[in-house]
């Protein structure tokens, strides 16, 4: 429901009134970058911060946005990004004509499915439809058309696509579904700090990672991760995360504990994505978003961050 | 005014379901009379490459299509004649006696009013395995007739996936289209090495040529 007075005075607004604030900073420095060593020519590292960091406006814009309608936008918002990285996901997965049956049941079945299931917040099916129903059915599907070439493979590969890009970025929107002792309705926090903290990790071991990385955490993968960028990073995030606490059902430590396991599950999530990109022989997952590559570039730390985040508090807060 | 709403509508369809992106590999200045030659896996394939162009570029730039598929009903018939503007040619071998336009002129015609044309050289849609079938000769007798006219590579990738034949769902995956530089004209060169030449640079622009 769009309420906008009580939006107004919401912690919600605030947080998304600080996140403005913050990119506005950061808009000032890249600025003052642009002008004072760019000399306002084209400089390949601000040119790039400066589209990241105008990428960042557009997202915190449809964050905001979305959490005016509540839990309904929400869900809404991350079926769309579902399916935009699904989309991205595939496109970069090689698949043969007999697919053609199963690709089409992830995208027009299993994925409204999903994010119906989680609109009527009916845990006990969401919460297997995909990993055992889909699991069962996209094989059958592909078996039917009958073309037996690299068979497990590709079904391993729609597979795959579905959880990660369907099943696990769902666990954020679900997180609204959550009764959480002494919170109220509060839950939108509960995504808001997630977000927050994760993106806020990554954003931070790229900044350190730019200004004191020297060494390289895993060549083989990608030639930006640095043990000076993780190490910092996931600190500082963590930090992020312990300050966030007053949004969170979570004591101090709590919150700080937390945010340290999504961090690291968010590398080490960017890290996975970053061997099935080297595997495919591409650098980013698609074009869309100027600066970070695709949807699925931006997101994938989140996709791995947002079950386990979803189960921690399930188990121990509900 | 209907026709070009319809054209529009098409194209943001297309684009739509595709999230189509062009890649140039050079600026490619608007001008007359101009062949964009792509591969031909797919019905969407000229559509496709349409909607990367300006809508200015769009309106003179005509497919070149088959007459007996597209005359086939009023409802093509119309389509391709009104809202794509398509180029029809006859590939259906004439009765004995009866006088049929000649492709190569027509097109040169068309170039000649300074429209731009799209063309499949392969002629007829590839559902091979091959990237790409042995191309006709019409592109050479293009060449021949309309020296100036700037041929133009197009790789048009993914959208076999999109839609494979035989199937009634599109998948949204995203295609890519590639726009390659405009052939150079090589005097006294013979027809073999010219299609060879430009089978060369289509195949070229192909993205996914080293890890097929």
């Amino acid at each position: 429901m769009l309420n906008w007075q009580s939006y107004w005075h919401s912690e919600t607004l605030r947080v998304f009134l600080v996140a403005c604030a913050v990119l506005t900073v950061a808009s000032s420095i890249a600025m003052v970058l642009r002008w004072r060593i760019a000399k306002g020519q084209p400089h390949a590292v601000i040119d790039n911060l400066v589209a990241r960091i105008n990428a960042w406006w557009w997202m915190v814009g449809l964050l905001g946005a979305a959490f005016l309608f509540k839990r309904d936008g929400v869900i809404v918002l991350f079926a769309l990004i579902s399916f935009l990285a699904l989309r991205e996901f595939i496109t970069l997965t090689q698949t043969r004509r007999g697919d053609h049956a199963a690709l089409a049941v992830s995208f027009f079945i299993a994925l409204p499915v999903q994010f119906f299931l989680i609109w009527i917040e009916w845990y006990g099916l969401w919460s297997i439809l995909i990993p055992v129903y889909a699991f069962l059915l996209l094989p059958i599907l592909a078996a039917l058309s009958a073309d037996t070439t690299r068979f497990l493979e590709r079904a391993a590969k729609v597979q795959w696509g579905l959880m990660i890009c369907v099943f696990c970025l769902s666990h954020v929107p679900a997180l609204v579904t959550l009764e959480i002792r002494d919170y109220g309705t509060r839950n939108l926090l509960l995504i808001a700090f997630l977000i927050i903290v994760v993106q806020g990790s990554d954003v931070l071991q790229y900044i350190f990672g730019k200004l004191f990385g020297k060494h390289l955490l895993a060549p083989a993968l990608s030639p930006s991760k640095t043990w000076e960028g993780l190490i910092g990073g996931i600190l500082c995030a963590t930090a992020l995360g312990a300050a966030l606490y007053r949004l969170t059902p979570f004591t101090l430590l709590q919150a700080a504990s937390i945010a340290f396991v999504i961090c690291l599950m968010g590398f080490l999530g960017g890290l996975v994505m970053s061997a099935i990109k080297r595997d495919r022989g591409v650098k980013d997952w698609g074009h869309l978003i100027e600066g970070h590559g695709g949807v699925l570039d931006r997101i994938d730390s989140l996709v791995f961050a947002a079950p386990i985040y979803f189960h921690v508090i399930r188990f121990w807060w509900t | 005014m209907f026709e070009r709403l319809f054209a529009q509508a098409i194209v943001s369809f297309a684009r739509t379901l595709t999230g189509v992106h062009a890649w140039w590999r050079q600026p490619l200045p608007a001008r007359p009379g101009r062949v964009y030659f792509g591969n031909h896996n797919s019905h969407g394939d000229f559509v496709l490459l349409w909607s990367c162009l300006t809508a200015h570029e769009r309106y003179r730039t005509r497919p070149v299509a088959g007459a007996d598929y597209w005359n086939s009903s009023a409802l093509k018939r119309y389509v391709a004649s009104r809202v794509f503007r398509a180029l029809l040619i006859d590939r259906t071998k004439a009765a004995p006696g009866e006088q049929r336009p000649d492709p190569v002129q027509q097109m040169a015609a068309a170039l000649a009013a300074g429209d731009s044309l799209i063309l499949f050289p392969e002629g007829t849609r590839n559902l091979s395995d091959q990237k790409l079938l042995p191309f006709k000769s019409g592109l050479f007798h293009v060449q021949e007739t309309h020296p100036d006219a700037e041929l133009v590579p197009v790789w048009i990738s993914n959208l076999n996936r999109v839609m494979p034949k035989g199937e009634l769902i599109p998948l949204p995956l995203i295609c890519s289209v590639h726009f390659g530089a405009p052939l150079t004209k090589v005097a006294g060169e013979d027809k073999a090495t010219f299609l060879a030449r430009a089978q060369s640079a289509l195949l070229d622009l192909d993205p996914d040529r080293d890890h097929a």
